[in-house]
């Protein structure tokens, strides 16, 4: 057997990473071993999470577009209905790749794989396996973002140098639903659980002023949907495509940032509960 | 912290390190709720010692080894692994530690040789350390030519092999093994033998669980013996067997019916007799005359055979129950 080589003994590497019982500072363990397993076996997946919103973009933005025509965008402006929908299809796909990648990828981890139980036999905490998974969630979001405004830029619906911040505000939303979304699964225990997430997901995909504005629906609704987390995503993106800014965009912000907070610290918890009991 | 040394294996034997105890457990209790999984179990293990806990399901030994493994809080009791508490210090315990899990937990979505790498980041290790070490376990575990295979391809034992070289990336002092070889048909049972022997003579510390009585008596140079979360005793294998059986057991097969009825006629034959439901064991140091004197009676078993105490023997005088149900 090989020994250590000076330097780099298993010790010192634990002291210098250890941080209490719940992080040892080695995030990028579990990203890179994310980024390899993504190489060998994901990427058709990942794939087909990128196509979906450019499939949708394309079929309801020329094919209802034609019919709709223009439609009023923030700030007053008449846009496309294709630009009108784009921000929002591009907020969709944010969620719905965090929220694969931190719901059914997770639970398959946790409760089949055990991949997480062999990463805390190691010198890892729960909290680097959580930031490792959200990060990936992240990354992929990020991806998606970059290619999808790629295709609104090439379809012509980018008008403003603004549109750009798009990204980091989808991978801001990403952020959101990842870090809720992880806590979440870990409270689900069988596959019947996991379909009550696609059973909150799909209305919210439709109903939260994805395709048309808040304003069709009574006051009431409006309330119900304003405090769901993918209308805040969609006001957002809608704003910053034609760089018009309001009042709200600070609170659509800020509506995401809590949620970041609130959905690492229930991860965390829930981590900790699960593996560590 | 004692200062590492660079070459870690084999000088492990040297006297400082044998005088200190590398896992120290005193009452350490663990409760789930209202279920008393480990009750109140005290044990010593020296460096470099092949350390069992042999008892059936449910007795408390997976739980024991995931306390030891910082995965799991106690409830009450002290414990230290190379001096520090795991519930304090897990990611550095852990760092010392290798462990093999009842169930494999590869990582189906890598290949062979890169479950061993990425392994090896969890710990912080440096690519430049783990790729001729990933090579040198693939060789230890007889894995070389599978190292670019998937994992789902592999044999049972071909994964348990791996999983026990991945528990062996960091180097560790101690090796927790829970069930190493349940599962694994005999001639696989047997290379992971010979596999773990290897690194119990390189120094390691094996602690291993199991319910298998020859695979106790094989590695384990001292062992206790717990059900219910306690522990009923404790030593070497021969001692154990010394202490708590006799030389020989004859076993006697009378059929179904007669086996329970049997043991009045049986009365004064050897030391002890034990009756199950499919056969009547008779403890006596001379197995062979134990059986002239039943047959000197003019009872006449279906079946008769002498053989050596085991600690399946051990474990029924202590519990009056088998070890494998």
């Amino acid at each position: 057997m090989s020994v250590l080589t000076e330097g780099h003994s298993v010790t010192e590497a634990a002291r210098n990473r250890s941080f209490g019982p719940l992080y040892s500072r080695n995030v990028k363990a579990v990203v890179a071993r994310g980024l390899m397993a993504t190489k060998s076996s994901n990427w058709m997946v990942m794939l087909s999470g990128f196509f979906e919103p450019v499939l949708f973009l394309i079929s309801m933005g020329v094919g209802l577009g034609a019919i709709v025509g223009t439609v009023q965008g923030p700030g007053g402006s008449e846009i496309s209905y294709t630009a009108y929908i784009a921000p929002a299809l591009l907020a969709v796909s944010a969620m719905n790749g965090a929220v694969y990648d931190s719901t059914w990828n997770v639970f398959f981890k946790m409760n089949f794989a055990k991949l997480y139980q062999g990463m805390l036999y190691t010198s890892l905490g729960p909290l680097d396996v959580a930031m490792g998974e959200i990060f990936l969630a992240l990354l992929r979001g990020l991806l998606y973002a970059t290619g999808f405004t790629a295709v609104m830029g090439l379809m012509g619906l980018i008008t403003t140098p603004w549109a750009l911040l798009m990204i980091p505000a989808a991978v801001l939303i990403a952020f959101g639903f990842a870090s809720f979304g992880m806590g979440i699964t870990s409270f689900m225990k069988t596959f019947q659980q996991m379909d009550w997430i696609n059973f909150v997901m799909l209305p919210m995909f439709l109903f939260s002023a994805t395709f048309y504005p808040l304003s069709v629906y009574p006051q009431t609704i409006q309330w119900f949907i304003q405090a769901m987390p993918l209308w805040h995503g969609v006001e957002l993106l809608r704003q910053i495509s034609v760089g018009v800014f309001t009042p709200a965009t600070p609170i659509h912000v800020g509506y995401y940032l809590v949620m970041i907070v609130l959905g690492v610290l229930l991860t965390t918890g829930r981590l900790r509960k699960l593996f560590l009991k | 912290m004692s200062k590492e040394k660079a070459s870690s294996r084999p000088p492990r034997n040297d006297s400082k390190d044998a005088d200190e105890y590398v896992i120290s457990a005193q009452n350490l209790s663990k409760t789930y709720g209202d279920v008393i999984a480990v009750d109140d179990i005290s044990f010593n293990v020296p460096a470099g010692e092949a350390f069992g806990l042999l008892g059936p399901n449910g007795a408390g030994k997976s739980t024991t080894m995931k306390m030891i493994g910082g995965v799991s809080q106690r409830t009450s009791g002290q414990l230290t692994i190379m001096g520090l508490d795991p519930d304090q210090h897990g990611p550095e315990v852990r760092a010392h530690l290798g462990v093999v899990p009842q169930q494999d937990n590869l990582d189906e979505e890598l290949r062979v040789r890169d479950n061993l790498l990425v392994y090896g980041r969890y710990f912080g290790l440096p690519m430049s350390y783990l790729r001729p070490k990933a090579d040198e376990l693939l060789q230890f575990a007889q894995l070389t030519d599978k190292a670019k295979s998937k994992v789902d391809a592999l044999s049972g034992g071909m994964k348990r092999r791996l999983t026990i070289a991945r528990s062996l990336i960091n180097e560790p002092r101690i090796l927790l093994l829970d069930e190493p070889t349940t599962g694994l048909d005999p001639q696989a049972r047997h290379i992971l033998w010979d596999r773990l022997f290897r690194l119990k003579e390189q120094g390691v510390t094996l602690i291993l669980t199991t319910h298998y009585m020859d695979e106790a008596e094989q590695l384990c140079d001292r062992l206790i013996v717990v059900d219910k979360g306690k522990i009923m005793a404790e030593g070497s294998p021969a001692s154990l067997i010394r202490e708590y059986s006799t030389r020989e057991v004859l076993e006697l097969r009378f059929g179904s019916e007669r086996n329970t009825s049997i043991g009045a006629e049986l009365v004064g034959i050897g030391e002890r007799i034990e009756t199950l439901p499919d056969r009547v064991l008779i403890y006596a140091e001379d197995g062979e005359a134990a059986l002239e004197q039943v047959s000197a009676r003019g009872l006449h078993p279906l079946t008769s055979l002498v053989r050596r105490s085991s600690l399946e023997d051990v474990f029924l005088r202590l519990t009056g129950r088998s070890l494998v149900d």
